[in-house]
């Protein structure tokens, strides 16, 4: 064990590339030995590269890091934990059918082959009568409930004599008084001078109530920070989203119409089956751009799965032209609706099938090719047609493949979304429901495809456009909401938005 | 346009890989034979000679490889879209005995009307049952794999507690069966061959199912669940229904082969039935790759070798198990070629 006292880590320019992309851009942060240091960002901002980088996941492209002020080589985690470094994660990593006591055992290195247990409990009770908190030592873990395993998750650490802890998120799966309960604990850990914590959060409550120092992250710089005390939420909603300018891509024209997506009253079960999704209202016109901003995991999937028809929903109606939408694909082309989820190689292709093929998914069983929005279906497979199709739509949405042969999973992401596109965008188009259609783009794609989008709202189409990217938000909307909780918690109008109030509804603090 | 070179590749090793496989299979074998102290040699030219050397025991090949091609489609159908059913088995044997009960109580309908009744009884029992297995995994998540082969445990027992209870004849005294059927139920032989007219029925199978998945929009459907199925569900198309159905096609085929089996070789049903042709079936599809087209050469290729099962327990003194450990071998050889796709550059091997 590496003793009893809280130790400090610096990180002293700290650059870490991949290929040409800059994810952690010269960050020096300094977390002094007791302190409980936040530390904030978007989405991207690089905040899990640097606590990789500290943690030995990563090896930085230049810089160092100094572990109790002395200069420290962390090359594997191995390392960083016998350094007394040690990192609580979102998700759990103990083994459910195993018991406290037996998780905290065999998490230790010098476990021996043959375990005395009699030896170890006593061990673990004199170890637990030092912590301010304990646990049930002999219930199997996955009784305990996701308070209680986080608990005994930085028990675990507290045991492998771990005096410098990275919390990556650790509240994301608790309940606010469990979320309270748990940095409370951590907070007096560190007042006592026996740890030094650096918790990567998104919430701002939870970091003015128990964090003493924040640093903030933004496209990998590090961009402010300071005592807590002395910094206001609206501070740091500032510094995370830093002075965005509304830059307007495409013209914008025509005007807003119709309602044609409507969602009243829609309430469902999230991923995990604990919470709920409830949607009270949500309007999109003819000819506007809704932007749905809010920190990944608050409901933004399965709201996409409410509206594509994936996930069932315990009350409510989605209806598109007051017509109860059920996601037939009758419906969809009867009303001219069209999805374009998330990774659309693993959501929206058959990888292994050719490009021609997957550019003929929506319209390969339509007797009349000219008229894409026909009714009427074919038996027979046209595959000259579905050729020709491949090569128009290739050549207009300019899809750089070797070949309308190859398979669609050898095409570069860009070229992915870009079939994608053409294949959803090629005919008029009355409701498009859009996941973060740019995530881990180039730059001249990014531009194609939003757009493209643009052109398709302008041409009278509702958008809905649910992006992780709040520069995409504020860049496409017309109309802002920021989901959190699995709710909306804010709609603007664009024309009057103010970004540090939605960064606040973002974070979770009204 | 020229064809790109991944195109190619895709199109070399949808045949290298295979053929492949079950050379290195074959030479497992043959390591195999040499440690229990046989010739190789000796071993392959018998099964040349007793599966494919002379008219008769092509003859014999064939009359084996009529079950084979529709207990293989039972396996291709569900996997091209992306479901491993391997009770097949299952279908068969009931369809067997839903064959053989139509002929015992439904008599005198004259030659045409009464196949065609038990082929559709065959059929309709055959298609609930595996049917069943695509509406569990997309209803509740079964896994398909599991639930066919357990089902085929269980149809199997149907099937003994069937015919040795309720549809035994009573004359059947040694092994339990149906009552036989009446002449003009039988399938008979196509002119000139002694082959039954199972193996053209088979074939058939095996050319309208090809059309099927590659040619009609539905079957495009299906691909495109196999493909991807959040793609399929994302283009609103019925994934359930296309599941459920397939697998009752495939089911449908299985059952057929019951009651061919039933008609044009034991007459009744009774416990020949079960007779392994599920699992060969398995064999079949995954060496053709799930290409309805490849099944047939494949499962003539299958055919010759079960065929030479008697003459190598009479010549060489091994047990007629010996085939089977033959096509284990050659069937753990696939599943592991299997991990190879698109990871070999044979066109850029071939040019070099």
């Amino acid at each position: 064990m590496t003793g009893t006292k809280a130790i400090g880590v610096e990180t002293l320019h700290m650059t870490k590339r991949f290929g040409d992309f800059t994810a952690l851009d010269d960050v020096s942060i300094k977390v002094a030995p007791g302190s409980f240091h936040a530390l904030l960002g978007e989405n991207g901002a690089g905040k899990s590269t640097l606590v990789k980088c500290m943690m030995g996941f990563y090896q930085p492209t230049s810089g160092q890091m100094l572990v109790d002020d002395r200069e420290a080589e962390i090359r594997n985690p191995r390392e960083a934990h016998a350094s007394g470094l040690g990192m609580v994660y979102q998700h759990f990593t103990l083994v459910p059918s195993l018991t406290a006591a037996e998780n905290l055992v065999i998490a230790r290195e010098d476990t021996p082959s043959v375990i005395d247990w009699k030896k170890e409990r006593e061990r673990l009770q004199a170890f637990l009568e030092t912590m301010p908190f304990g646990v049930a030592l002999d219930q199997p873990v996955n009784r305990l409930s996701a308070g209680e395993k986080q608990k005994l998750e930085l028990l675990k650490q507290l045991y492998l004599g771990r005096r410098f802890l990275i919390l990556d998120e650790p509240t994301s799966v608790l309940t606010p008084s469990e979320a309270d309960e748990l940095l409370g604990m951590v907070r007096d850990l560190t007042r006592a001078g026996a740890l030094t914590c650096l918790m990567i959060s998104h919430k701002f409550r939870e970091v003015t109530a128990f964090a003493d120092a924040v640093s903030v992250l933004r496209r990998g710089a590090h961009v402010g920070g300071g005592r807590v005390s002395e910094l206001s939420h609206a501070d740091m909603a500032a510094m995370m989203i830093g002075d965005k300018t509304l830059t307007r891509s495409a013209a914008r024209s025509g005007q807003r119409g119709d309602v044609v997506l409507s969602l009243e009253g829609i309430s469902a079960a999230d991923r995990s089956g604990l919470k709920t999704i409830d949607v009270e209202s949500l309007r999109v016109a003819a000819g506007e751009v809704v932007g749905i901003a809010g920190v990944s995991g608050n409901g933004q999937m399965e709201l996409m799965e409410v509206l594509t028809g994936q996930r069932p929903v315990s009350r409510g109606s989605v209806s598109v032209k007051s017509v109860t939408f059920r996601g037939t694909r009758r419906q969809a082309r009867d009303l001219k609706v069209r999805f374009l989820p998330e990774e659309p190689l693993q959501n929206a292709c058959a990888g292994r099938m050719s490009v021609a093929e997957n550019l003929a998914f929506r319209s390969f069983d339509l007797k009349d090719k000219a008229n894409m929005n026909g009714k009427a279906t074919r038996t027979w497979l046209d595959r000259a047609a579905m050729r020709r199709l491949a090569v128009n739509l290739v050549d207009a949405f300019k899809v750089k493949t070797a070949s309308i042969e190859s398979p669609i999973a050898s095409l570069s992401g860009g070229n992915v979304q870009r079939a994608v596109l053409a294949r959803e965008l090629s005919d008029e188009v009355d409701l498009l429901i859009i996941a973060n259609p740019c995530f881990g783009l180039d730059f001249s794609a990014v531009a194609d495809i939003r757009a493209r989008i643009m052109a398709a709202r302008n041409a009278g189409a509702a958008v809905l456009l649910i992006s992780e990217d709040l520069d995409e938000i504020l860049e496409l909307s017309d109309r802002v909401l920021v989901m959190s909780e699995g709710r909306i918690a804010y709609e603007t109008p664009i024309a009057t938005l103010d970004v540090g109030e939605l960064g606040r509804h973002m974070a979770g603090h009204a | 346009m020229a064809r790109a070179p991944d195109a190619l590749d895709r199109r070399i090793e949808a045949f290298a890989l295979p053929l492949g496989a079950l050379a290195v299979g074959l030479a497992v074998f043959a390591l195999f034979l040499m440690m229990v102290g046989k010739s190789p040699a000796e071993f392959y030219g018998l099964v040349f000679k007793a599966g494919f050397g002379t008219a008769f025991s092509w003859e014999n090949t064939l009359a084996r490889a009529a079950p084979l091609l529709l207990a293989a489609l039972c396996v291709a159908i569900p996997a091209r879209l992306g479901l491993v059913v391997i009770g097949g088995e299952g279908a068969i044997v009931l369809g067997g005995v839903a064959a053989g009960a139509f002929g015992m109580h439904v008599t005198g309908l004259g030659s045409t009307l009464g196949i065609l009744g038990m082929a559709v009884s065959a059929i309709c029992v055959g298609g609930l049952w595996i049917g069943m297995v695509g509406a569990l995994r997309y209803k509740r998540g079964v896994n398909e794999t599991i639930s066919s082969l357990l089902l085929a445990y269980i149809a199997i027992a149907l099937m003994n507690h069937l015919v040795e209870g309720p549809l035994r004849d009573p004359a059947s005294l040694n092994k339990p069966s149906t009552a036989p059927l009446e002449a003009a139920y039988r399938i008979g032989d196509i002119p000139g061959w002694d082959i039954h007219w199972g193996l053209v029925i088979g074939i058939l199978a095996c050319i309208f199912s090809f059309v099927l998945i590659e040619r009609t929009t539905w079957g495009f459907s299906a691909r495109i669940v196999g493909g991807n199925i959040r793609a399929a569900q994302i283009q609103g198309l019925p994934v359930g229904w296309l599941m459920a159905g397939f697998c009752a096609l495939a089911g449908g085929f299985a059952g057929l082969a019951g009651m061919i089996e039933v008609s044009a070789v034991h007459g009744s049903a009774n416990g020949s039935l079960a007779g392994g042709y599920g699992y060969t079936g398995i064999l079949i599809a995954f060496l053709a790759r799930h290409n309805m087209l490849a099944i047939i050469p494949v499962a003539v290729l299958l055919a010759g070798f079960e065929a030479s099962s008697g003459l190598i327990q009479r010549r060489m003194d091994l047990p007629d198990a010996t085939i089977l450990v033959l096509q284990g071998i050659v069937f753990i050889s696939i599943l592991i070629s299997e991990t190879f796709t698109g990871r070999l550059n044979l066109s850029r091997l071939w040019r070099s």
